[in-house]
């Protein structure tokens, strides 16, 4: 059996849920504490 | 511990240390699965199917280090009422979810060309299922007690409770000795030869900090996103 497909599709999985969770993690923080310093500005 | 109870003290801390892990972390992970895929050699047993190792075992070790950290900060709230430690524990929550995933299908793809089959009922695979299926439910949980605020203790008895599959996933190939390999690495050494462990111990370390590094971005959005709502309920009012 040709193991390199399930190699390649377990690398994949994992770079690519890593990549996405960093992601959306950072884009949440900085929209979270842009909207944040916008309000303090403004006060 | 108690001194980052200050949300202020934290953030000043947490700011500069959340690129710092996540450069660091990418880096050591880029670095090991190069070397995991292109570097090392094959095992002589499993053949290349070795080289998922290097995505299944760190996905594993903060699948279930993630339900630690729950478990910790949950006792924290409860005994302390440290105000930070349900934020920590919710960050916790996504990421743990998340990794636990990843671990049950790189695993089943690495089941799959040495045992013969995706799934099998074993106790190593079962109780790692049933770590998933409490990181969704304490997800949604913790999801409703930050809507209401009460049942946030609810959440936190939970967290505490469900650190009773940490050690059962552990000493699973123990107790049951079915399909799933016995621990290659413990505290007396390494079966792994050196060649192999290398870039586990680099991947390992690695996602850990990258870990770290998710874990500080998703408490600095839920605490910036309470200061907003404060914020917001403060104008209303007025």
């Amino acid at each position: 059996m040709n193991q390199w497909p399930f190699i390649i599709a377990a690398y994949a999985i994992g770079i690519v849920g890593t990549v996405a969770v960093t992601a959306l993690s950072y884009l949440r923080m900085r929209r979270a504490e842009r909207q944040a310093s916008a309000l303090t500005r403004r006060d | 511990m108690h001194i980052f109870a200050n949300p202020a003290r934290f953030l000043s801390i947490a700011r500069p240390l959340t690129p710092w892990l996540g450069w660091i972390g990418g880096a050591m992970i880029a670095a090991a699965l190069y070397a995991g895929l292109l570097i090392t050699p094959p095992d002589y047993l499993q053949g290349e199917s070795v080289r998922i190792m290097y995505i299944h075992v760190p996905a594993a070790w903060l699948g279930m280090g993630g339900w630690t950290g729950i478990a910790v900060a949950s006792l924290m709230q409860l005994i302390w009422r440290h105000p930070l430690a349900s934020v920590a524990a919710r960050a916790i929550a996504v990421p743990g979810a998340l990794f636990a995933a990843i671990c049950l299908v790189t695993g089943s793809l690495w089941g799959r060309p040495t045992w013969g089959t995706y799934w099998e009922w074993d106790g190593r695979l079962t109780s790692m299922l049933v770590l998933f299926f409490l990181y969704i439910a304490y997800i949604a949980l913790s999801s409703a007690g930050a809507e209401r605020g009460s049942s946030d203790r609810i959440s936190a008895i939970f967290g505490v409770v469900g650190a009773i599959n940490i050690p059962i996933i552990h000493y699973s190939v123990e107790w049951w000795r079915t399909l799933h390999q016995g621990q290659s690495i413990g505290l007396g050494g390494s079966k792994i030869d050196s060649s192999l462990l290398w870039p586990l111990l680099v991947s390992t370390l690695g996602f850990s900090l990258l870990f770290g590094a998710i874990v500080l971005m998703r408490m600095r959005a839920m605490l910036a996103e309470t200061k907003v709502e404060a914020r917001l309920k403060r104008m209303t009012a007025e």
